[in-house]
């Protein structure tokens, strides 16, 4: 095998089966590839002497027979996931040389099942942003060249100030990267307002945000708690449905975890989806949307159509409020999350003359400008006098957007087909430096779906007119993964594997 | 709705974040864009709307009483950037 | 709120009475083995950041799980303050920075609380009784404990008490005199013991109040009010109160104005001063904690509660007049501790039970008071007790001689029986020995024989003096009767 890197999850899971290969070799390979690609900036941390005892210890589980549904599979952690042990700062200064003394649900789960941790991802400052553009340790490159850019261009902007080069998408941008870049077989991911589904889309990669509860919140440094849920980014449809058995299951420990047997979501990739009633909601129909988009949407349909599935045009009116109301509900949430991070108990502390000063100079060097912002937004619609103008009325029309999707889960539909974000990816330092809601525009189409507490997937549909990967996303209903995965497997198929970049950086 | 300065100032001290004078002007502009972006709410007709409390339908699960353990004075106190005999330090608060 | 003091709980200023109109918010610790939103243990006084958990201690992803013993506990005191039961109730989050405050916020109940409006009979005192009206009860947490004294620079913080379950029980501004606000604390102390919701152990920190004080003229408007927070004793509340009370009408009468604002009591110094840490405004941003849904039960859950409850002080006080005929305040001292009342009941059942409860309030708590104890740790059982009592009533010893009788008891033990047996206390009711005593007292003192004829009260005297012939074993109703007949008076 010439670059064992390549392969997918799922390969990579049959050959080591099959003893063609080991995970040594096929963690080397991973820890060499992220060595090369030190320039893109996706892991913040690598861990190789770990990630080599791990596969050691799959390879000997392997041999006897004894073998996890992940064992020896290498993956890369976002760094908003505790890892004991291993640096977790959310790629804030605010957490600087903090190791947490345990180790989050989810990726204990991980291990448990036998996977090896190659290192901590980059990402957007607790996760706020959309272009991996506001973490401490720098943005993130996607390995997909702006059109017209040879390796020496790109390789010369990785060594410079990455700008021009173009953005991973956010805030899971260094998984997106990594995944794209083969330096993992998947990586781990959360998704608050499109976190996992518009950086999968960016890249030409697969991301899946499950049923809020569906994975446990517990260990995972939290955004916007009722927002928050994990998920995987991966390179095919299949897995991402592996990862996500793995990481999906009811915690004790995280009170909005539902209790729900999980299923083998590898089985519904393939399923038919004959006689599915597949809805296209014309609110995301929004002005100025590319006609590429718009094309990419058409051509979904009828692929779906071509295999069977019933296309049903629905309406979901309240749309256009999701993502102001979401600029609200998140920032309050988070406002009040990150008030934890004080100077006290762990983490960065600048001096002051007094307590007060203490908390404010820690405060304000440790959290970055878009973390600042989102505080201070969040402080002040929670504040005496504003609290049911904005917050209480957020939260009603919260109601209203998950009204919507009822009425139309009640209608019959099975899944809804939208784009998965309003253009492609865009150049780094390109987009928000004057205006914020420049940036937020992007999670337009992921938003409600947070909002609404639902499984939306993020799957390849395409190449834009200049080379870049657009994606298509999918909306099922509460703790239907499984539907998402059999459709979007559908578009994987029709729009034939997209082909990731050679290694170039 | 918009903020002016002192209510910058104001919201910036109640989230502990120090502010120097010349970000306040910026630090206005920006909240005020945010705030702008949100106005459009204001048109949404909410009435007899219950405000959302949890996006799943389930209630709160209990768990029983029972003594779990404890960190250890080590480990809780081991990422603190100030600490003396098992204690966080801080500067010196006045009641 | 509006009802105005008697006149005698007036405070007489310069220009005028004044009336105080206090409220209280005390904070309950409640009973449990864990804490409210973690497993980390709730036992006092460990080494400091000992009983912390990762959830305690705010770690970045960690989450709360509520315990349901803490949600039950409510619930049971909700009940024995015959208030209200929510069925539904919110969490919410309280947003303020304080080194003790891991997260940054506190996890309290704001509008809608666990527990609603409710009641507390309140004993004044022997003749005045007055309703309190509780307002709300609502689960929270504790905050760690700050220490300022260890360094010149620095303060301490030890997180062992974050997250222990708090109820706060909010009062109505019901209350008018620091009597009253006295007993007011005692009697929910009361409630509370019984039910076993909380130890209501004040020095340990189980129990504290805020007190909100201000004085108006009486039956006026109500004044601006101070609170006083974090009182730690019953005697300190009393005393918080008088002098708040005192320093505002002083203001007042001097033309001023009093400011809304937090306040400590020192108890050192008799007085209370404004906290700086206090000063500003706060602005708490309460919102539902997103980590957490409503709380939810049905009736049959908080009627399965309310079957199991324990007879609690009013209806106990209430059946002991009822059932044993005792005056109402003497029913209410027996029933202010669950163990007392236990006690009485012990040494009641069979007996006199007025003279029961004479020697279980005037002899033993007498004595237990003087000396620190509890019936938990009195030497001298009920069933020790009860013997002593039915010595007395079949007239084997005399009042006097029990006095010793209990005396021995509570300092060597034994059995009260076998005591009197030993030791010869037995009364003496052979009319021929106490005869020959009485005539040998009227032999020797002819002349006071002469002044009893004039003065029948000498018979005191004489009384007195048979006694101590006697060694005090005499029945004095007998030595009473014979003395009479023998000097004709």
């Amino acid at each position: 095998m010439s670059d064992i890197t390549r392969l997918t999850l799922a390969e990579a899971r049959d050959a080591l089966a099959a003893k063609k290969i080991s995970s040594l070799d096929l963690t080397k390979a991973h820890i060499e590839a992220i060595e090369k690609a030190r320039g893109l900036n996706a892991y913040i941390v690598e861990t190789p002497d770990k990630a080599l005892d791990m596969a050691k210890a799959a390879d000997a589980r392997i041999a006897s027979g004894n073998a996890g549904p992940l064992d020896g599979l290498p993956l890369g952690i976002k760094d908003l996931y505790a890892t004991e042990g291993v640096h977790m700062q959310a790629c804030s200064h605010i957490l600087d040389g903090f190791k947490p003394p345990y180790e989050s649900t989810v990726t204990s789960q991980l291990w448990r099942d036998g996977a090896v941790m190659l290192g901590k991802l980059n990402m957007d400052e607790f996760a706020m942003g959309s272009s991996n553009e506001t973490s401490y340790y720098g943005p993130v490159a996607s390995p997909w060249l702006p059109a017209g850019w040879d390796a020496d261009k790109g390789r010369a902007a990785l060594k410079g100030d990455k700008k021009g080069l173009l953005v991973p998408g956010g805030s899971s941008g260094g998984s997106s990267s990594a995944v794209a870049a083969h330096l993992c077989l998947a990586a781990t991911a959360t998704d608050t307002g499109g976190s996992i589904r518009q950086p999968a889309a960016f890249t030409g990669t697969v991301g899946i945000k499950p049923t809020y509860g569906r994975c446990s919140r517990w260990g995972v440094a939290a955004f916007a708690s009722s927002l928050d849920q994990a998920g995987p980014i991966a390179r095919t449809v299949r897995d991402t449905a592996i990862m996500l058995r793995s990481m999906a299951g009811y915690d004790a420990k995280d009170s909005t975890s539902v209790n729900t047997p999980v299923p083998d979501y590898e089985k519904s990739v393939g399923a038919s989806i004959k006689g599915k009633k597949i809805g296209i909601p014309k609110e995301y129909r929004i002005d100025g949307m590319p006609a590429e988009i718009e094309a990419l949407w058409q051509k979904g349909i009828e692929w779906l159509r071509a295999a069977g599935a019933e296309i049903v045009d629905i309406s979901l009116p309240h749309t256009k409020t999701a993502l102001p109301a979401y600029y609200i509900v998140a920032p309050a949430e988070a406002s009040s999350n990150l008030a934890r991070y004080d100077g006290v108990r762990y983490g960065l502390r600048v001096p002051g003359k007094d307590i007060s000063s203490m908390y404010e100079n820690t405060r304000a060097e440790g959290f970055g400008r878009e973390v600042r912002r989102r505080i201070m937004i969040g402080t002040y619609v929670l504040s005496a006098g504003y609290y049911d103008a904005y917050y209480v009325r957020a939260q009603k029309i919260r109601t209203l957007i998950k009204r919507d999707f009822e009425l139309a889960y009640q209608d019959g539909i099975d899944a809804i087909l939208t784009p998965a974000t309003p253009s492609a990816a865009f150049g780094i330092g390109e987009k928000g430096s004057g205006d914020p809601v420049e940036m937020y525009l992007n999670d337009v189409f992921t938003v409600t779906v947070n909002m609404a507490g639902l499984p939306g997937l993020a799957v390849p549909g395409g190449l834009s007119a200049s080379g870049l990967p657009l994606g298509l996303q999918l909306i099922g209903r509460p703790f239907e993964e499984e539907t998402l995965f059999s459709v979007a497997e559908v578009i994987e198929q029709a729009a034939g594997r997209i082909s990731l970049p050679q290694a170039w950086w | 709705m918009s903020v002016d300065q002192a209510t910058v100032r104001r919201i910036a001290h109640l989230a502990r974040i120090a502010v120097r004078d010349e970000e306040v002007p910026h630090l206005q502009q920006e909240l005020n864009a945010m705030l702008s972006f949100v106005e459009e709410l204001s048109a949404v007709d909410v009435t007899g709307v219950e405000p959302m409390t949890s996006v799943i339908p389930m209630s709160l699960p209990l768990r029983k009483d029972e003594v779990t353990g404890h960190a250890g004075a080590d480990v809780v106190t081991r990422n603190a950037p100030g600490a003396d005999d098992h204690f966080f330090t801080v500067p010196k608060v006045v009641e | 709120m509006n009802a105005t003091a008697k006149p005698s709980k007036l405070i007489k200023g310069a220009t005028g009475d004044w009336e105080i109109v206090v409220g209280m918010e005390i904070h309950a610790q409640i009973t449990s083995k864990s804490k409210l939103f973690s497993g980390a243990s709730t036992t006092f006084g460990g080494e400091q950041n000992s009983h912390v958990s990762l959830v305690d201690a705010a770690m970045p992803g960690m989450l709360p799980v509520i315990n349901e013993e803490c949600v039950r506990q409510a619930i049971r005191t909700g009940l024995g303050l015959k208030a209200k039961i929510n069925h539904r109730s919110v969490f919410d989050r309280k947003n303020y920075f304080y080194p003790d405050l891991p997260q940054g916020y506190q996890i309290s109940q704001f509008k809608d609380p666990i527990v609603g409006e409710g009641e507390v009979i309140v004993d004044v005192s022997a003749t005045e009784q007055i309703i309190v009206g509780v307002e709300r009860l609502h689960l929270e947490q504790d905050a760690g404990k700050s220490l300022h004294d260890q360094s010149p620079t620095e303060s301490f913080v030890d997180l062992n008490r974050s997250g222990v379950a708090l109820m706060e029980i909010v009062s109505r501004p019901d209350i008018r005199s620091a009597e009253e606000a006295r007993a007011y604390v005692t009697k929910l102390r009361t409630i509370l013991r019984y039910l076993g919701t909380c130890d209501g152990n004040m020095e340990e920190g189980s129990l504290r109040a805020d007190v909100n004080v201000s004085v108006r003229r009486p039956g006026g408007p109500l004044g601006t009010r101070c609170e006083i927070k974090n009182v730690n004793s019953i005697r300190f509340i009393g005393q918080a109160v008088e002098v708040e009370a005192r320093r505002q009408i002083a203001i007042l009468e001097d033309g001023g104005k009093i400011n809304q604002e937090t306040r400590l009591f020192d108890p050192a110094r008799g007085e209370t001063r404004a906290m700086r840490s206090k000063e500003e405004a706060h602005d708490y941003r309460y919102f539902p904690d997103p980590d957490l849904l409503p709380l939810e039960f049905d009736q049959a859950y908080v009627d399965a509660l309310a079957c199991e409850l324990p007879e609690l002080p009013d209806d106990k006080r209430s059946r002991f007049i009822a059932d044993y005929g005792l005056p109402p305040y003497d029913a209410g001292v027996l029933v202010m501790e669950r163990e007392s009342a236990d006690y009485f009941e012990a040494v009641a059942n069979g007996r006199d039970a007025k003279m029961a409860a004479n020697w279980v309030i005037n002899e033993l708590f007498g004595r237990l008071n003087k000396e620190s104890k509890t019936v938990m740790t009195s030497p001298v059982s009920a069933q020790q007790l009860g013997a002593i009592v039915d010595l007395i009533s079949a007239g084997t010893i005399s009042g006097k001689l029990a006095k010793d009788l209990f005396e021995i008891v509570w300092s060597e033990g034994g059995d009260p029986n076998s005591i009197v047996e030993q030791r010869g206390m037995k009364q003496v009711t052979d009319a021929g020995a106490i005869e020959t005593a009485v005539d040998e007292i009227i032999a020797a003192n002819p002349d006071k024989v002469e002044q009893a004829k004039a003065k029948p009260t000498m018979l005191g005297w004489f009384v007195g003096q048979v006694m101590k012939q006697t060694g005090g074993k005499a029945n004095p109703q007998a030595v009473n009767d014979m003395l009479k007949q023998k000097l004709g008076i």
